[in-house]
């Protein structure tokens, strides 16, 4: 719940943000709380398999910004 | 055991708040991934371990998930923050510009 509120202002930024390189961090740090939230959801539902879930989907977020960060970089 | 382990949930949930609020309210990139990179690794490493406290059975992975997010967090950040000195980005308020000028 606190979570949600945290992700909807770190939307906020990334929605608003003035150039790439701020969209790049809000994207990075929603990835970060979207693995927090499955793990929340992992114990909600008293679920192990959503751990596994969350491993990948932290494995994608971390790729994903690197990736975005050579795009800024190089343009590639 | 179950208590402590709500309240480090709580306390990992309020670090990412403050993380939310510090990048909405930070004036540049360089300031905006500092408060977004260290408070959030903080904030998933208390939340994965008030979990542990909570179910014991599932620390393996969850150690393993720790592990890994306290190893590619620092480095995704030091990638973007390189891209961005690329890029261009400026510091509000540059102290080595004033006193060089």
């Amino acid at each position: 719940m606190l979570l949600m509120l945290s992700m909807l202002i770190t939307m906020y930024r990334f929605l608003k943000g003035p150039t790439l390189s701020d969209r790049v961090v809000a994207f990075d740090v929603m990835s970060i709380m979207g693995v927090s939230l499955l793990i929340l959801l992992a114990v909600y539902f008293q679920r192990s398999l959503y751990l596994d879930i969350a491993l990948v989907f932290g494995l994608i977020g971390f790729l994903g910004s690197t990736i975005f960060g050579r795009y800024i970089e190089k343009g590639v | 055991m179950d208590y402590l382990g709500y309240l480090l949930i709580f306390f990992g949930a309020m670090a990412f708040l403050v993380s939310a609020v510090g990048l909405v309210r930070m004036p540049d990139v360089y300031t905006r991934m500092h408060v977004g990179t260290k408070t959030t690794t903080i904030g998933t490493l208390l939340v994965i371990f008030g979990i542990i406290f909570i179910e014991p059975s599932w620390a393996m992975k969850l150690i393993l998930l720790a592990i890994f997010i306290f190893l590619t967090n620092p480095l995704s950040s030091s990638v973007v923050a390189r891209a961005a000195h690329k890029d261009g980005a400026v510091l509000e308020n540059d102290a080595f510009k004033e006193v060089s000028k």
